[in-house]
């Protein structure tokens, strides 16, 4: 075998290891490199230099607790100094551990990355607030604002591991909100229900899906392609929609009736947790369970083993009697499906009208939070999580007033998706046959 | 498997011999996982073409069959656009709907609606993208197709620049960003420094190119040296830019002296591209460039070492790699100079059609750029055409909803349907009738494209 030839050069690529590595370590598909310390090294360095010894010297208060719960808990008080410096040293820490791996020749275990990105933003949100004018801010609200946030953007991401695992790549998420968002309006608007609206943006992103499924899967054109057009025409139709019929007519056409904040009694008055879990709308409650589910599918079911088999290797799935394509077209429909339900948060919940681009991007996002996340329902859960977080603290701290231009919190989750997929902060990989397309024979 | 070692081995050396061989050897891994489509997929076990498919961001028969597909298909791909646009429109008409009350009484009344709204806009689009004859003397007549030429000239270059990275096998989905990032170092020289008359248009043009050089090489470089796929990386840095971009316009360095509005000071007269036919319209000399640029690219890709081994690196990277070609290096220089060409069409914006820098500066050039490529079938003189065409759509289109008051928005939907349709030839021929008695048309007519294209690339 000259795999074990190559393979006795240190730091050389292992093919036969590879994809089973992948599955079981999260952090490095190639072996240990010293990508991956270093990197956490730097940052722990920034972490040190800005949020430690230049942080200034004012005590941030987070609030915990909101009116409404059954106790109160104290603001958390944390001098932005003395608290940057504690939480730098921690993740100098973990980033030594890293190096100390390393030098053992064992990769960082996943926790590890997950516990630096959490201190980090912990010693980032003290600097931030520490540095406001009002060094305040509800952490509580803070919190269930990001979920909030994060709500279309799971789905959307949803959509995108729905798609990507069994081997199409879907750019059209975007789209796919967009139809979603405007379908439910404009459905929920006739109807005068709420829940037909949600019920017809996953019609309508399933029908954007469709076309995405029968371009790339029966006339072989390149994904890529067929879903930037696919974002374009979205928005095209929905656009030219709006301006002419529902502007022409915004009472019958443009004024949904929203989905009401559905709060389950006791268990939504638990400080911090309460909101996030138990006061959501029936889209928010969802999203919950579209992560569960997709996850068990993937994961745990004769179905997901197909659909990753496929996504894998789709001659191998052939072999076995498995029908890729039909196999491909189902799971991107119903990725299609998913993502429009996403977009009804726009119309349904968020903002009571359609305007024109009102998923502003966040296809893009998604797309960024599925890669961040590993092509792992939970892991985009998180991922999507972070970018809201990211998302709503740009606004607070505007109205905080921090020395942190807004644009540049705006920028967060664009970098951190380049440093994801530039491998910095571990190696993320899609499913092998992503973006190939299977011809039979 | 013993296929597989030789181009690693050969990938690994070049690249090596700079640097410590831990690096050169993640550098092979990444050249290696762009083979085996990201390294999941075990080299040895099935040969990755074997799958008869194409590699993300590596060969792609039919991403050629989309470029090289037979003109007939694109006419035909065009007329089928411009009718679902055209019953788009006729849709949401007033009088469409009046007459589809009695439809089965008159059916000729609703035919004749349903033509007149599509029709009405059409026409409407032509005049204000080629020829208005109620123009008031042969100038004002021409005036619309000049301002086809005006809104053309970022399209073509910005287009050229998606081309030229199709051409080596990379999605440049990022002209976006480097319009804006361009706009920024262009507008900066342009307003900032006083300089005399040719030299500061020259350093205003140079200055641009090599900051859209640098948004594209950046991506080159990620891409070369990680693995990471250049569509992401892309649509990320668009984003960057354009936040970055709003950041500046908020910052004084950028704004007019005692205002806080975020436009930038308008350039300097010495700083902006002269009018190639008189003030009376909008043309500038960046059209000029952009045929320039349109030679120059055709150049490049047919009569140069480099062009050929991107266009050796597009059509296999893997054989390339083992002819000897640097892959990485080629990978880099492909996204900087795709970001150069769209760096021209942040210039021709700030110092041609704005003269200042907002942060509506890249409009949405550099996604209908895309399109273009796409259209143009990534070679030169078919962006440049196909650069024409959306430019008369846009500017037509604007006059189309003054008119009719039909949305501006409907170029959208033609222009997307167009490339749709032009990837998908099959379906178009499908539609009307033009496939040939066997029923799947996938397996032999890609492999008779194959064929004819092999000779072309």
């Amino acid at each position: 075998m000259s795999t074990t030839v190559s393979s006795s050069r240190p730091g050389n690529p292992q093919p036969g290891n590879a994809g089973k590595d992948a599955a079981a370590a999260t952090v490095s598909a190639k072996p240990v490199g010293w990508k991956t310390p270093v990197f956490l090294a730097a940052f722990a360095l920034i972490a040190l230099v800005f949020f430690g010894l230049l942080a200034p010297n004012q005590t941030a208060s987070f609030g915990i607790s909101t009116g409404s719960d059954f106790f109160q808990l104290p603001a958390i008080q944390v001098n932005a100094f003395a608290g940057g410096l504690v939480l730098s040293i921690l993740l100098l820490g973990l980033a030594a551990y890293a190096i100390y791996l390393k030098t053992r020749g064992k990769p960082a275990p996943g926790w590890l990355t997950v516990a630096f990105i959490v201190l980090f933003v912990a010693a980032f949100l003290i600097w931030v607030v520490g540095g406001a004018r009002t060094p305040s801010i509800s952490l509580a609200g803070l919190i269930a604002g990001s979920v909030t946030l994060a709500v279309p953007l799971v789905f959307g991401s949803l959509s995108g591991v729905l798609c990507e695992r069994v081997g199409v790549v879907n750019i059209a998420i975007e789209g796919q909100l967009l139809g979603g968002a405007f379908t439910a309006a404009i459905v929920a608007s006739m109807t005068q229900n709420p829940f037909i609206g949600l019920l017809a943006a996953a019609v309508a992103g399933a029908a954007v899906s469709m076309v995405l499924a029968l371009f790339s899967i029966k006339y072989l054109v390149n994904q890529i392609i067929v879903g930037v057009v696919l974002n374009v025409l979205v928005s095209g139709v929905t656009g030219f929609l709006f301006s002419t019929v529902m502007q022409a007519n915004k009472a019958q056409f443009n004024s949904p009736p929203g989905l009401d904040i559905i709060e389950i009694p006791v268990l939504s008055s638990i400080p911090v947790i309460g909101p996030i879990l138990f006061r959501q709308s029936l889209v928010g409650y969802l999203m919950y369970i579209a992560v569960l589910v997709v996850w068990v599918g993937l994961f745990k079911t004769r179905w997901g083993l197909r659909v990753r088999a496929v996504g894998e290797h789709p001659q191998a799935a052939d072999t076995l009697g498995i029908n890729v394509n039909a196999t491909r077209f189902w799971n991107v429909t119903l990725g299609g499906a998913v993502a429009g339900i996403g977009g009804s948060f726009f119309t349904l919940v968020a903002i009571d009208s359609f305007t024109k681009e009102i998923s502003g991007g966040r296809g893009f996002i998604a797309l960024a939070a599925l890669i961040f996340g590993r092509w792992n329902p939970i892991g985009a859960f998180f991922a999507a999580l972070l970018f809201g977080f990211a998302d709503n603290l740009q606004s607070i701290v505007t109205i905080i007033g921090t020395p942190v231009p807004s644009q540049f919190m705006a920028m967060l989750p664009y970098l951190v998706t380049v440093l994801a997929v530039a491998g910095l902060v571990g190696k993320s990989r899609g499913p092998a046959a992503s973006g190939i397309p299977y011809v039979k024979g | 498997m013993s296929e597989k070692h030789p181009p690693q081995h050969a990938g690994g050396e070049p690249a090596g011999r700079a640097q410590q061989p831990t690096p050169a050897a993640e550098e092979t891994a990444a050249l290696v996982s762009v083979d085996t489509a990201g390294g999941a997929m075990e080299p040895s076990a099935v040969p990755a073409t074997a799958q008869s498919g194409q590699l993300p961001g590596g060969p792609d028969t039919l991403l050629r069959k989309i470029f090289t597909g037979s003109g007939m298909v694109s006419v035909l791909a065009v007329l089928l656009a411009l009718i679902i646009g055209g019953l788009l429109i006729a849709s949401t008409d007033k009088q469409v709907a009046t007459t589809a009350t009695y439809l089965f009484a008159r059916p000729t009344d609703f035919l004749a609606a349903v033509w007149n709204a599509a029709t009405r806009s059409y026409i409407a689009l032509f005049q204000g993208s080629v020829f208005n004859p109620r123009g008031n003397g042969v100038a004002a007549q021409f005036a619309p197709f000049m301002e086809t030429l005006t809104i053309a000239t970022p399209l073509i270059t910005a287009g050229l620049g998606v081309a030229l990275a199709f051409r080596a096998g990379l999605f440049n989905i990022g002209a976006q960003g480097q319009i804006i990032v361009a706009g920024i170092l262009a507008a900066w020289v342009g307003f900032a420094l006083d300089l005399p008359m040719g030299l500061h248009l020259l350093l205003v043009l140079v200055a641009g190119i090599i900051g859209g050089a640098f948004w594209g090489g950046l991506v080159g470089v990620l891409k070369a040296r990680t693995g990471a796929h250049e569509v992401i990386l892309t649509i990320m840095f668009n984003y960057i830019a354009l936040y970055f971009l709003r950041y500046l316009l908020n910052t004084p360095a950028f704004q007019r002296p005692g205002e806080s509005n975020p436009i930038s000071p308008i350039l300097d007269p010495t700083a902006v591209y002269p009018q190639i036919f008189g003030s009376q319209y909008r043309l500038h000399l960046g059209f000029l460039l952009a045929i320039a640029a349109t030679v120059l690219v055709w150049w490049l890709l047919n009569r140069s070492t480099v062009g050929f081994e991107f266009r050796a690196v597009g059509a296999n990277p893997k054989a390339a790699q083992t002819a000897g070609i640097n892959v990485s290096r080629s990978t880099i220089l492909v996204m900087a100079l795709a970001g150069g060409l769209a760096g021209m069409s942040g210039v021709a914006q700030v110092a041609g059609t704005e003269k200042v820098l907002t942060d509506g500066v890249a409009a949405t050039y550099g996604f209908d750029a895309i399109t273009v490529a796409l259209l143009g079938r990534s070679t030169p003189w078919g962006t440049f055409a196909a650069g024409l065409l959306f430019g008369a759509f846009r500017a037509g289109a604007v006059q189309m909803q003054i008119q009719t008051g039909t949305p501006i928005d409907i170029v959208l939907v033609v222009q997307s349907l167009i490339v749709l349709f032009i990837a998908a030839p099959p379906l178009v021929r499908a539609i009307f009738g033009l496939n040939p008695r066997r029923r799947k048309p996938a397996r032999p007519a890609k492999s008779r494209e194959a064929a004819t294209t092999g000779g072309a690339a």
